[in-house]
């Protein structure tokens, strides 16, 4: 993955300023920026101060910080997760770090039951500002317990909004905006793209949490994607563009609430779609995508809509089998080649 | 309306325990109709009632502030009551008006009252206790002199949310009045059959957290020793276990048939009712009268029919609405 090359937008924004660092850095940027510019905001995860971060996410605040607002917090998903929610009642912006979306189940009774209710069951009465982090995603040899792509079961739920952070840009802008909204947020973050470097414009941030975003544009089919899937449909594109084939990738970003607007316009455009997730095919965000674009603008769709899903089945260990659980560049350029029949 | 007539009731009381009696009466009364609105299918879903439990809200929040926090399990008619928010809406909230003390979108198990601190009506047994402990994490942060008390019952002690929130609340010192209502029986299952350790108050040792049981059918006690455990949470911003041992008359809720207990055990604790424990107390040495009393439930009466005048008088929310409280409106 080279993401940098492929951002086709920033390549035509000239006087764009760009900057270049790793997704890890970007998150970290993000919350050292939180933390500074309001004294209400503190982050609580386990391992997130001594440790630095089980991923090395938040390696150096406690040292900046202090243990007042880099919270280590012992082995208590739900216990943190509510104490969190009940922070953000009383006045605080608590940043929530999961350290893997596996243990988010541990919490699911807090996020779901607690934060994302709290706002209707009290007839408006209390939001929630609460913003849960979690590393996710499918690629590191973690096997079954310790990868998976579980955005779909987050944002089945109303109260919630749930943001995919597919780029570098919204690895460092996401968080600012997260914060700075009333309720409930939860980003999924993928471990598996910590270490890559990219380039994004230097003041893009906070950015834009209520919209899906064009990340190259195209009039011959639609990518429809979200977190890692981002890049891997950029590459794709790239090398469809050597073929004659001009694709548009858009980056879903906010898989709740969805942004059908976005969707529909593009499938306007190109009249073909091929939808990318990681996480397995039934009843998932591309199944709702999916059932959206049959909805409201089935007419404009010049071939059937097609899926590359994970596939479904836990996460294998070997590395060959856990590359063939998700779908690839490779998979991207040839089902799009014979989509467009080339 | 029905507020300034409570208020009014209450500053022409002479003495604490008058207050007492009057609260715990209103709770009885006011669910007593309650039932009665279930059964002529003015208020559904579930309906818990706190009948036989009145002393533990009423002796725990009087000795809390204004500006301490509340936050208690589905069977929480009572502490709402207690806590002020008013009988017209609570019931109004049942009946799942607009005029709800949660605009009707949560029903008997979410009454929310933000201006009174009052943060549910929570039905996710011991989901609400982590909530308690960030809100006293906030107030830490913030440096506010406040604190918040958290009522569950003995079937919450069972869940990890109870283990993980002691632990927690102890581990970051924080001032959590932590008051576990125990009546025995959490819905059908016995006390006996939940834990290994039935003497709850012990428990607290685990997390190096001082820990207190009082007889919860005798309100003066619960006062007395919530007022200590508050005055010293408040002190020293620390976390207390109470555990307030009581017993609820009623089923559990009003689908249950009651199989689990025999009607002489009930009948027995029926004997300690905490109403009559503390009238004969008020009859005996505060010189409170027959008459008095009688004075007092004709009060109770007309504030628990002005409450269900309020909701009958209350307005249907329009469908158009439905989807509004689920994300905050751009302000």
């Amino acid at each position: 993955m080279i993401p940098h090359e492929n951002f086709k937008e920033y390549k035509h924004m000239e006087s764009v300023t760009t900057i270049r660092m790793t997704y890890r850095e970007a998150l970290k940027q993000a919350i050292r920026e939180a933390l500074r510019n309001d004294e209400r905001v503190f982050l609580m995860g386990e391992d997130v101060g001594r440790y630095g971060g089980a991923f090395a996410v938040s390696k150096g605040l406690l040292q900046e910080f202090g243990p007042d607002r880099i919270m280590d917090v012992p082995l208590s998903e739900s216990g943190f997760a509510g104490a969190g929610i009940g922070a953000a009642l009383g006045g605080m912006r608590p940043i929530i770090e999961i350290m893997t979306v596996n243990f988010s189940l541990l919490a699911f009774d807090q996020i779901a039951n607690n934060a994302a209710t709290l706002l209707h069951m009290s007839g408006g009465q209390l939001n929630v500002p609460v913003v849960f982090r979690m590393s996710s995603g499918i690629g590191r040899q973690l096997a079954a317990q310790h990868s998976h792509s579980w955005e779909p079961l987050f944002a089945h739920i109303p109260g919630l909004k749930v943001l995919s952070v597919g780029t570098h840009e919204d690895a460092r802008g996401m968080l600012a905006a997260a914060l700075a909204d009333p309720d409930p947020v939860v980003l999924f973050e993928y471990t598996a793209m910590l270490n890559l470097e990219g380039e994004f414009p230097a003041n893009n941030h906070p950015v834009n949490i209520a919209s899906a975003k064009v990340r190259r544009a195209g009039k011959d089919i639609s990518i429809i994607t979200y977190g890692p899937g981002v890049y891997k449909a950029l590459d794709a594109a790239r090398e469809l563009d050597a073929s004659g084939i001009d694709a548009e990738v858009l980056d879903l970003r906010v898989l709740r609430p969805l942004d059908e607007r976005a969707i529909t316009d593009s499938v306007s455009k190109t009249h073909k779609v091929l939808i990318v997730e990681e996480a397995s095919r039934s009843v998932s965000i591309s199944s709702e995508v999916t059932a959206r674009i049959i909805e409201k603008c089935f007419y404009e769709l010049d071939a059937p809509i097609q899926r590359l899903c994970g596939v479904e089945v836990p996460i294998p260990y070997p590395r060959h089998l856990e590359e063939a659980s998700i779908p690839q560049k490779d998979q991207i350029v040839s089902t799009i080649k014979n989509i467009l029949k080339k | 309306m029905e507020q300034q007539h409570q208020q009014e009731e209450l500053t022409m009381e002479k003495s604490r325990e008058q207050q007492f009696l009057y609260q715990m009466m209103l709770i009885r009364r006011f669910e007593e109709k309650a039932a009665e609105m279930y059964t002529k299918e003015k208020i559904r879903g579930f309906l818990h009632l706190y009948i036989g439990e009145e002393a533990v809200a009423t002796g725990v929040i009087n000795a809390l502030r204004p500006e301490d926090n509340i936050l208690c399990t589905y069977r929480e008619h009572g502490q709402a009551i207690v806590r002020g928010v008013d009988p017209g809406a609570i019931m109004a909230e049942m009946y799942g008006k607009r005029e709800g003390c949660s605009g009707g979108r949560g029903g008997s198990m979410h009454l929310f009252d933000a201006s009174k601190r009052f943060y549910g009506g929570n039905a996710i047994v011991a989901g609400h206790l982590p909530m308690a402990l960030g809100l006293a994490l906030a107030d830490k942060k913030m440096r506010r002199k406040q604190i918040t008390c958290c009522f569950f019952g003995e079937g919450a002690v069972a869940e990890g949310e109870f283990h993980e929130s002691m632990n927690l609340s102890s581990l970051w010192q924080v001032p959590v009045l932590w008051v576990c209502e125990n009546n025995l029986y959490a819905m059908g299952t016995a006390i006996k059959y939940s834990h290994a350790v039935t003497n709850l108050e012990v428990k607290a040792a685990g997390y190096g957290m001082p820990s207190a049981s009082v007889d919860g059918m005798d309100v003066r006690a619960v006062w007395d020793a919530a007022e200590k455990a508050a005055h010293g949470v408040r002190d020293s911003g620390k976390p207390f276990f109470l555990v307030c041992n009581t017993y609820r008359f009623r089923a559990h809720s009003m689908f249950d048939a009651e199989l689990y207990r025999d009607k002489s055990e009930v009948e027995e604790w029926k004997k300690r009712d905490p109403i009559a424990l503390l009238a004969s107390y008020l009859l005996d040495h505060e010189g409170m009268t027959n008459e008095d009393f009688k004075a007092l439930e004709e009060h109770v009466g007309s504030v628990v029919e002005q409450a269900v005048q309020f909701a009958e008088a209350g307005t249907w929310e329009s469908i158009d609405e439905l989807t509004k409280f689920v994300y905050s409106e751009p302000k």
